[in-house]
């Protein structure tokens, strides 16, 4: 078995284990939220037999252990149960909802990437110089204040008293696009709708942005960090003996080796902007699944705050798999771990 | 016989918290057409650095000040351009390191690395072409399962293989000047006397010139035509090799000597500084000057 494979299967273990474990903490804890589902659900009219009804139909009344039990088991057949906030399988909601958050999410992740590791190559070309000086003022910037308060800042600024991007939504009302797979950007190149193409961009950029500031600075100052140490390698004096282009010698000799040990963290950044992204989303009037899971915990709604929780973990859990698959693809100490001869 | 490097009354500073500070008081030294000269001295006493003035590549430190001539195959260095200067680097002039194994990158492939050094003198070279001539100088390095090294990373290499390849690829666009900065100390003593006899050979073959820099006197000896004795920042004694080993004139030089049969595994003892005897004029033996 290859080294990869090896990563991989044991990696998917320990995020089986992992989301075993949120299961149940999130299983206990949604029933420790104080207030009866049922009546909460059924609302003040209902009768207490029909409530009664409800947590046995919930099974409310048996130990939560067994209740687990009954979950595992629906889960299995790919059933979270009915959300008693919407009356729809959780399943169908968490369709609804989830991929408007993990587009903003990955706009907001391809943003970090495509900003922040560029921004922290040029400061580690030009460290103590201006370039650099520049840089690592603007990424102290970004890095210092949590990504609500940039939504925040950013729509005032932006959307508000400078109105470039628009206040709220995904997409212009006027737009009909066919859902196909619940990406706007995606299903209006599929719809071959160039203009409502451009409107989701436009909508989805001042959102993003804010969600992905932090994590530019966090990937610029991780960036720069590790390549001045690159720099001062003899792998890359040999590159200068050799007279290869100071561009060059960033760009490829002394950046790459440098993305190894930046990418552990820039990938758990990428994954925290799971969760940012529901503060950012209720400034955007972003309709994803924070609208959803605030309303769902609100009303005590056991299934769907299970599988909103269970959902995000899982999400999480597969970025970050993707994030060590890209380590083991980038680093050739993993993948050859097997030392060839003399 | 004409110069391939000259260097004229080099001085070097560098900028520091408490002033400036100099490294380099004015050296002087000459490398001939396909000539080995060594240039040796203790620790801290200015040989890297002169290896990085050569190259151009420390006067693009901000805080380092560089004076002095600077002539290349007749060229004056000094009035190239920044480009020009890189041009030569890694075609006409090339350079080996310490440590092979950690002056090669880690993340690329042996051929990956080879095929850029190829593509020095010839950017258009395709792949398969570099590594076709990639494997033959392999072969002039004594690799014969070049196929296997080429698509390797430097650490799943031993040290010794790490330096014959740093060696192909050191002379792998026929320079006119190597520079040798302590090539293989970090290597085991047996494997560094191996790779560098087979420099020796190659660099003999090819009538490549060498600036060998060097703690090992037991290595220079053998290695280098003529010898310069540096210490802290000036040339105390130069001179044909059999000449300085024969006669050592200069106080400082007859200490390194005295410290020689030490040297097998590698570096200098730290010699007595207070000795003023080392602060003498240099000495300079018959066919030592340029
Ligand atoms: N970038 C720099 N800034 C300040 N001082 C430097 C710098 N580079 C070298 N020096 C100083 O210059 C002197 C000569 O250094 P150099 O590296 O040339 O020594 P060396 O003769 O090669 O010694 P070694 O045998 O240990 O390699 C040393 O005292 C060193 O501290
Ligand atoms: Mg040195």
């Amino acid at each position: 078995m290859s080294a990869v494979l090896r990563l991989l299967s044991r990696r998917l273990g320990i995020s089986l284990i992992v989301l075993v474990g949120v299961s149940m903490l999130i299983f206990g804890i949604a029933r420790v939220i104080p207030g009866d589902p049922a009546r909460i659900a059924l609302g003040p009219n209902a009768t207490e037999e029909q409530v009664a009804n409800l947590r046995e139909a919930l099974h409310l009344n048996d130990p939560v252990v067994v209740q687990y039990g009954y979950f595992v088991a629906d889960l299995l057949q790919g059933d979270l149960g009915v959300s008693l906030y919407t009356n729809r399988p959780v399943t169908l909601d968490i369709a609804q909802f989830l991929p408007a958050t993990l587009e903003l999410v990955l706009f907001a992740g391809v943003l970090m990437v495509g900003i922040g590791l560029p921004l922290g190559m040029w400061s580690a070309r030009y460290r103590g110089r201006w370039p650099d000086h520049l840089i690592r003022v603007v990424s102290l910037l970004g890095v210092s204040a949590p990504s609500f308060v940039w939504a925040v800042i950013l729509m005032l600024l932006f959307a508000f008293f400078l109105p470039i991007f628009p206040i709220a939504g995904r997409i212009t009302d006027s737009f009909e696009i066919t859902r196909v797979t619940g990406f706007l950007l995606v299903d209006t190149l599929l719809a071959g709708n160039g203009a409502a193409f451009a409107d989701a961009l436009w909508h989805i950029f001042l959102p993003a942005f804010a969600l992905a500031v932090s994590g530019i600075g966090q990937a610029a100052r991780l960036t720069r960090a590790n390549m001045v140490e690159t720099y001062d390698r003899p792998y890359v004096e040999m590159a200068q003996a050799y007279g290869f282009s100071a561009r060059r010698i960033a760009a490829k000799y002394a950046f790459k080796p440098s993305l190894i040990p930046s990418l552990t963290i820039i990938g758990l950044d990428f994954a925290a902007m799971l969760g940012n992204a529901f503060l950012v989303e209720a400034v955007f009037a972003w309709p994803g699944l924070s609208r959803y899971g605030v309303a769902v915990i609100l009303r005590k709604d056991l299934n769907a705050i299970i599988g909103t929780v269970l959902i995000i973990s899982a999400t999480f859990l597969i970025v970050n798999l993707i994030v060590d698959l890209l380590i083991a693809f980038l680093n050739p100490r993993i993948r050859h771990s097997e030392r060839g001869a003399s | 016989m004409s110069d391939v490097l000259e260097v004229r009354d080099l001085c070097l500073r560098f900028r520091g918290y408490s002033g400036m500070s100099e490294v380099l008081h004015g050296i002087s030294l000459n490398v001939r057409a396909g000539e080995r000269v060594a240039l040796v001295g203790e620790s801290g006493s200015g040989k890297s650095v002169t290896a990085r003035i050569v190259l151009g590549l420390l006067q693009e430190l901000p805080s380092a000040q560089v004076e002095g001539g600077l002539f290349f195959e007749g060229e004056d260095l000094n009035r190239l351009s920044r480009r020009q200067w890189q041009a030569l680097r890694g075609t006409s002039i090339s350079m080996i390191f310490q440590d092979p194994t950690s002056s090669l990158n880690p993340v690329f492939t042996i051929g990956t690395q080879f095929a850029e050094v190829l593509r020095r003198r010839d950017p258009k070279l395709s792949r398969e072409a570099a590594d076709e001539r990639a494997g033959t100088l392999l072969q002039s390095v004594s690799i014969h399962d070049h196929a296997r090294v080429l698509g390797a990373y430097p650490f799943q290499l031993s040290g010794g293989m790490n330096q014959r390849v740093v060696i192909a690829m050191a002379l792998a666009n026929h320079p006119s000047l190597l520079i040798a900065d302590e090539p293989g100390t970090a290597l085991d003593v047996t494997v560094q006397a191996q790779t560098l006899k087979l420099m020796h050979e190659l660099v003999e073959r090819s009538g490549t010139a060498v600036l060998f820099i060097s703690h090992n006197l037991g290595v220079v000896r053998e290695f280098a035509d003529r010898v310069f004795v540096i210490y802290r920042g000036r040339i105390v004694e130069q001179g044909p090799t059999p000449a300085i080993f024969e006669d050592p004139g200069h106080a400082y030089t007859r200490a390194l000597m005295a410290a020689v049969p030490r040297i097998t595994g590698g570096g200098l003892p730290e010699l007595n500084d207070s000795e003023s005897a080392f602060l003498d004029p240099m000495v300079v033996h018959e066919g030592g000057k340029a």
